[in-house]
């Protein structure tokens, strides 16, 4: 219902155009242009409906409510921050989105991720441990890193850029964490889900690459088996997006299956 | 009941035969009448006869003549109590024109390795008899330990009467003082008890033994909550009233199936041994078959060994298809969307179109809108403004391209939408767009040509390519041809296999860091060679021969939805598990 929903309100008003008024003239096409006309007026009497207050700002169920940024990001809290009870990773800097033109996430392959992951977009991209404000220029573009917690397993950069008031499509975003490890953990993996496509570097070194167009899923794509060792171990992202929305989901997964918990997530080297 | 003397001459003319066989069953010279339920010994494989003597495999897929069991006498089983192996077997009264005075006899050894200088089988003890007429014939004896009580059980019979249980003590081997048999089915031989899951279940073997390819032997079982039954079929049927649901009939090129066995290789995998009556590609001779058991809605059926050809190979947890990491290359898009709806078709998404031609094609529609046969006009096309922009790399091949006549059937349709043309594309992919710009009555559906391998082998890496699990479409690098390697040996019930890319000979293999990848050329190497189970719900366990730097056992495994690597067994794990799609017929449409 949603999606046809979507697709009758995104639609009308071109219909309107190249419809309404070439086809007016047949009875059949006014018995259908009077069903579209309903279901139009049905659903925009729904998004003329404000919604029902404020109410929790977290509950994203509610309809017709425009998300926040606050929805899905808080500040960074004074307190050390770990894995959720599932494992995944709250805690990031993320860069403001790097303009990037894609009208389609059809076109990310293995090649082209690599390829325009590889490129330099700042200094210290692939080494640095920026900070919160610390702005970088890329192109025309100065962008910002802000450090935040998730307030969900997965990190909505959507709704990071768009609260932001940032470009949302055709957007390449960065983001860096760090996982202090209390002890050497051997045969991780690394559990990725993007919306797009992402490249992941533990340490400095590739850890998982998620091509072409896809959907964010728990553990979508993982790792090779991985080291983590005793202290502080960086972990970068790079997510692509076209059109569409775009997160990330980001745990690692012991031997046995189950998520790595006891570890710390910190921003600082 | 068997035609006992002509069977026992026959075995000692087939000792040392082999023949030219197909994979599709045992090889070497497996030829035997009423095998008994296969044990494991000291990594060997033993399965005894009627008339004396077994086979033995060294790995479950070759097997040949050597084990011994004296006594002689029709249709032993075997079992594994503690260290020592149990043999029953019977001696006969002399099938079905003699007499029915029969003796059910087990006996000890410590091994069945007849090199072993532990070889030596105990003195035959007397558990049941039958005498000359009465409602039983007491031969064909199935041994069951029970796992919930650790009782032993023994059921014989025939058809000349009733298949009845008796009780014997699993230190001794001797009859349970005062135990009485029971009666627990009628007219059917080669009885066995097995348990699963709270289910005791009696198979027995119906239909005509011993006429070559005429016989219509076939294996049926009833099942019960108790050990002693009654043993009921599927429709309510009491095996005492000649109930049982098939487990497995002749097919193909064998036919009648008898002497039901069951062995468990792990958990969720169980293979059953029978005897075809007659395999017409072995002269028509009784062999010893090996095939899955599935258990459907709690009951057990004969799965098919595996069959060479070419598949997608699925993944039970996610259902993505396992490929080679390689760009995903994109085709030409064919009708479009809403093809036959009269859309014309979106046109291409950016990626799709590297042409500019085609870039043009989205927002130069006005050929739909002009023409008067697309009554409601063209949309001018998402992409309108910028065509092209957006797609840098998605496919590089002209190959791809090229013909691209996404938009003709949609344009010819005047259904639905009422042909509005063409979408234009959504950024100048606009596969369509040229074709789009047909009048609409002309388009005609035409096939659209499949993506070959020469389209693409030229741009895959040369040297080693890893793999992972993604969307199915029909692509070359996900289509798998899968062949036995004769010369590899094999496993019970199966040859090992080669897992090959369709049309090349790029192997998939395992690696020593415990993942899977694959190699430019397919070796023979250990690591190379597959191990292909149907598991008791139907699904696959594939596992490599060997994994270089380890002794572990692993098996081909899914880490994440996409990420394929090896890890152990776990059968309750969907991660484990994976569905072959055959893909042998979906041929190129050129």
């Amino acid at each position: 219902m949603y999606g046809i929903s979507f697709f009758i309100l995104t639609f009308v008003p071109n219909m309107q155009t190249n419809i309404f008024f070439t086809t007016i003239n047949t009875k059949t096409n006014m018995k259908a242009l009077l069903a579209i006309a309903v279901a139009s007026l049905f659903c925009m009497s729904a998004y003329a409906n404000p919604g029902d207050g404020d109410g929790d700002k977290n509950d994203l169920t509610k309809e017709n409510v425009q998300p926040t940024l606050a929805d899905y990001f808080s500040p960074v809290s004074k307190n050390v921050a770990k894995p959720d009870a599932k494992g995944f990773i709250r805690r990031w800097l993320l860069l403001e989105p790097i303009d990037k033109p894609n009208r389609s996430n059809t076109v990310f392959t293995d090649t082209y991720i690599r390829e325009n992951f590889s490129q330099q977009y700042f200094p210290g991209q692939f080494t640095d441990i920026p900070t919160d404000g610390k702005t970088e220029r890329v192109g025309e573009q100065e962008l910002k890193w802000h450090a935040f917690d998730a307030t969900r397993y997965n990190v909505k950069l959507f709704r990071f850029a768009s609260g932001l008031e940032k470009q949302v499509y055709g957007v390449l975003f960065w983001a860096v964490t760090i996982i202090d490890s209390p002890e050497d953990v051997s045969n991780v993996r690394l559990a990725v889900g993007s919306n797009s496509a992402s490249m992941w570097w533990l340490n400095g070194e590739e850890a998982v690459i998620l091509s072409g167009d896809r959907r964010m899923v728990v553990d979508d794509v993982m790792s090779g088996r991985l080291n983590l060792k005793k202290g502080k171990n960086v972990l970068r992202g790079a997510v692509i997006n076209g059109p569409g929305m775009s997160d990330f989901c980001v745990r690692f997964i012991k031997e046995n299956g189950e998520p790595l918990t006891n570890v710390s997530v910190t921003l600082t080297k | 009941m068997k035609q006992y003397k002509n069977i026992i001459k026959g075995f000692g003319a087939l000792v040392g035969i082999m023949l030219s066989q197909s994979a599709m069953a045992q090889i070497g010279a497996p030829f035997i009448h009423d095998p008994s339920t296969i044990v494991e010994c000291d990594g060997k494989y033993y399965t005894f006869g009627t008339g004396g003597g077994g086979l033995i495999s060294e790995d479950g897929w070759t097997w040949n003549s050597g084990a011994q069991r004296p006594g002689g006498g029709a249709a032993p089983d075997a079992l594994k109590i503690g260290d020592r192996y149990l043999v029953a077997y019977s001696a006969t009264g002399g099938g079905l024109g003699g007499g029915h005075a029969g003796r059910i006899l087990v006996m000890w050894n410590k091994t069945l390795d007849p090199e072993s200088p532990d070889f030596k089988f105990s003195e035959p003890i007397e558990v049941a008899k039958s005498i000359q007429d009465e409602d039983c014939d007491a031969i064909d004896a199935g041994l069951l330990l029970d796992p919930k009580t650790g009782r032993l059980w023994v059921t014989y019979g025939t058809y000349f009467g009733h298949i009845r249980m008796v009780e014997i003590d699993p230190k001794t081997g001797e009859r349970i003082k005062g135990n009485k048999a029971k009666n627990v089915a009628i007219d059917c031989e080669a009885s066995d008890l097995i348990y699963k899951d709270g289910w005791y279940y009696l198979l027995g073997t119906h239909g005509t033994c011993c006429d070559g390819g005429n016989s219509t032997y076939n294996i049926v079982c009833g099942r019960s909550k108790n050990v002693t039954g009654p043993f009921i079929d599927n429709v309510g049927r009491d095996m005492l009233e000649g109930g049982g649901r098939m487990v497995i009939a002749g097919s193909g090129r064998t036919w009648g199936a008898g002497h039901f066995g069951r062995f468990v290789v792990a958990e969720g995998v169980e293979k059953m041994s029978l005897h075809w009556e007659a395999d017409l590609d072995q002269g028509g001779r009784s062999v010893l078959a090996i095939r899955p058991i599935i258990w459907k809605n709690g009951w057990p059926i004969g799965g098919e060994l595996f069959k060479e050809g070419t598949y997608e190979i699925e993944s039970e947890r996610r259902g993505y298809s396992l490929e080679l990491v390689v760009d995903f290359v994109r085709m030409n898009r064919g009708g479009g969307m809403f093809g036959g709806g009269g859309f014309g078709g979106f046109g291409g998404f950016g990626g799709g179109a590297q042409r500019p031609a085609n870039a043009q094609g989205g927002a130069q529609r006005p050929a739909n809108a002009q023409g008067g046969q697309a009554p409601a006009g063209g949309f001018p096309g998402f992409g309108a403004g910028a065509p092209g922009a957006g797609a840098p790399q998605g496919a590089q091949r002209p190959a791809n391209a090229q013909g691209a006549p996404a938009g003709a059937p949609g344009a010819g349709a005047p259904a639905g939408f009422g042909g509005m043309g063409g979408f234009g594309g959504f950024g100048g992919g606009a596969a369509g767009g040229a074709q789009a710009q047909r009048p609409a009555q002309q388009a005609a559906p035409q096939p659209v040509a499949s993506q070959t391998l020469a389209d693409v082998i030229e741009d895959w890496p040369k040297g080693e390519i890893r793999v992972r699990m993604a969307d199915y479409m029909g692509r070359p690098h996900q289509r798998w041809t899968i062949t036995a390697v004769p010369e590899a040996g094999g496993y019970l019930g199966g040859p090992y296999y080669k897992i090959i890319i369709a049309g090349t000979n790029r192997a998939l293999a395992a690696t020593a860091d415990k993942e899977v990848t694959s190699v430019p050329r397919f070796t023979g190497a250990p690591e190379q060679l597959w191990r292909i189970d149907q598991c008791t719900d139907g699904t696959y366990r594939i596992m490599p021969k060997a994994v270089p730097g380890t002794t572990e056992e692993l098996v081909l495994m899914s880490a994440g939805d996409c990420t394929p690597t090896l890890g152990k067994w776990d059968f309750n794990s969907d991660n484990c598990k994976w569905n072959f799609k055959d893909m042998s017929k979906d041929i190129t449409v050129r």
